[in-house]
């Protein structure tokens, strides 16, 4: 189902988390809300699920108008940081809990819970309490517990914002591939670019309460609509007046227009990407992206005095800083 | 090595000169002339009224406290409202006033003759001082705090985040209550429990200047044994003592017992 967000605003005290957000999530997408941590993201997610009141502003979910119904009655489901498992309740009993509450049948609870515990991998652990599970497996938990519901939205607040690398990197893949088979409306909370850029169809910039930019990964990073994004979204390295992508300027040997003259500092071998750091001729630092092959064709060498281009890429020029 | 094993024999050696000692000591006097002598002593009439009178100020004060200890509780840490201060302070009242003075004060107000309510209560025929009502006042302000102290940090530590998970998944206010926040709550609220009960068991300053001390009539255990203590019977004293001890022993292996096998998180 989609969710319309229309002019909301939302302050706690003097601070202003949300000025006048306005936003659409198509129904059946998957949308990251990214941004700095105070940048109101969280705050949004929450409004949405109801765990909020907006100061002004509506939330419509499939069309209803939902800014004043309660968050029993929104269906949505939400999954938190930490996890928010029910400690003195066992898996089964956790992920029933919706169904519970809604007086469903012993029969129907029974089977779609053993078809959530397959869907979340979690088959044999049903009769263990919270606090036996790994930190990916409570939260698979508190997902399916979510799920359980058929609710109309998913919203999670930065789902893997607690686990450790590896974890997090399983548990996008396997986000990204259970949206696939599930298909619910999706918005999830992330302050990790990466993240968004790894699970999301379409990403929300959001910074100082304001959306600075909604579109897809690739927009996003090729288009940013201002400096904010374009350093938010991914690296940056700067270039004379502007602000380029690190892998968005050329190396060459020879004086050409446009190109900067500069001293290499430093080559670092990354397998197959190449650092180059630099001194540019009014001795500001930069660096630059390369690949293997590209470095040995060109012998890259510390010492070396080569000529920097941006390549046709976006750039911005850098605001006052 | 050695200053670990100072430090242990320190800590039993306060605990045995101050609470040890003199417990064991009871339980030898009580049963000095015997087990029959002792038995006798705590199952006469009067005895056995005391009993029952300390058992009514427990099975009353207790519920009551645990109900208000645990909205209290609720309303402190879950609420914002002007006041809450004010309450959280008042609610330490109890341990900081002298019981005599609960006492005192419960006659002030519901004294018969120059109480601020006791006359018209005493014209329809309601008798608080002197009698069962005054006493349970008297227990329930003394057993007041214990509760809400338990649980308010209990309270404080689970946080708000499974009430809100429960709230997305259609759970009501009560239902939220007792199946989410109750549970998590449990072990504060039975610790809370078990102190309100030994304190309304043991319970003697406050009831004793409400309740007139009639034997048969408004004594407790506690002023039981006050009484036969004052008439040098030691036995009928000391096998009291040792039933008041063993009914607040019974109270901790009661909550021992009804915990489940459940890990705790």
């Amino acid at each position: 189902m989609s969710i319309v967000v229309d002019s909301v605003s939302k302050r706690f005290g003097d601070f202003v988390a949300l000025d006048d957000v306005s936003l659409e999530v198509r129904n059946g997408s998957l949308t990251a809300l990214l941004g700095p941590s105070g940048g109101g993201k969280s705050t949004l997610l929450r409004v949405i699920a109801g765990l909020e009141q907006p100061d002004s502003g509506r939330v419509r979910i499939a069309g209803e108008d939902a800014t004043l119904t309660p968050p029993q009655r929104r269906n949505v489901g939400f999954v938190f940081q930490h996890y928010a498992a029910f400690k003195h309740m066992t898996v089964r009993k956790n992920v029933a809990f919706g169904l519970t509450i809604r007086k469903r049948p012993r029969d129907e609870i029974d089977g779609r819970v053993d078809e959530l515990l397959k869907l979340v991998h979690l088959e044999g652990f049903a009769h263990r309490y919270p606090s036996q599970l790994s930190g990916g497996q409570r939260q698979r938990m508190a997902l399916a517990r979510a799920l359980a519901v058929q609710p109309r939205v998913l919203l999670l607040d930065e789902p893997f914002g607690a686990l450790d690398a590896t974890v997090r990197k399983e548990l996008r893949a396997w986000l990204r591939r259970l949206h696939d088979e599930v298909h619910v409306t999706t918005v999830f909370v992330t302050h990790d670019q990466e993240e968004a850029m790894e699970v999301a169809e379409q990403i929300v910039v959001l910074n100082q309460g304001l959306v600075e930019q909604v579109g897809s990964p690739r927009d996003l990073y090729e288009r940013p609509a201002n400096e904010f994004v374009m350093r938010f979204i991914g690296p940056v390295t700067p270039l004379g007046e502007r602000w380029l992508r690190p892998h968005d300027v050329d190396i060459l040997l020879e004086p050409v227009a446009e190109a900067t003259e500069a001293m290499i500092d430093r080559v670092t071998h990354l397998g197959f990407e190449v650092r180059v750091e630099l001194s540019l001729g009014d001795g500001d630092p930069t660096w630059v992206q390369t690949t293997r092959g590209r470095a040995e064709e060109l012998e890259l060498q510390e010492g070396q005095i080569v000529w920097l281009r941006p390549a046709q890429a976006p750039a911005m020029a850098p605001e006052a800083a | 090595m050695k200053s670990r094993l100072a430090l242990r024999f320190a800590a039993l050696g306060y605990l045995a000169l101050l609470l040890g000692i003199p417990v064991a000591l009871v339980f030898i006097n009580a049963f000095q002339d015997g087990i029959g002598a002792a038995w006798d002593a705590v199952t006469t009439p009067e005895a056995q009224h005391a009993f029952y009178l300390t058992m009514v100020m427990v099975l009353v004060a207790v519920p009551l406290n645990t109900i208000f200890g645990v909205l209290c509780a609720l309303a402190v840490v879950r609420q914002r409202f002007r006041g809450r201060a004010l309450l959280n302070a008042m609610v330490d009242l109890p341990f900081a006033v002298s019981p005599v003075v609960v006492g005192l004060a419960l006659l002030l107000v519901y004294g018969r003759r120059d109480g601020w309510v006791g006359e018209w209560l005493a014209e329809r025929g309601i008798q608080v001082i002197f009698s069962t009502p005054g006493m349970i006042l008297a227990t329930m302000f003394v057993s007041l705090p214990f509760v809400v102290r338990e649980v308010i940090p209990v309270l404080r530590e689970i946080g708000t985040e499974q009430e809100q998970a429960a709230a997305t998944l259609g759970a009501g206010r009560l239902q939220t209550f007792f199946r989410v926040t109750l549970p998590a709550i449990r072990w504060g609220v039975a610790y809370g429990v078990v102190l309100t009960t030994a304190r309304a068991l043991g319970e003697f300053g406050a009831v004793s200047v409400v309740s007139g001390k009639l034997s048969g009539r408004t004594e407790t255990a506690t002023l039981f044994v006050e009484n036969r203590f004052q008439r040098f019977d030691e036995t009928g004293a000391y096998a009291a003592s040792v039933v008041l001890a063993l009914l607040a022993l019974a109270t901790l292996l009661a909550m021992n017992l009804i915990k489940p096998k459940e890990a705790r998180a």
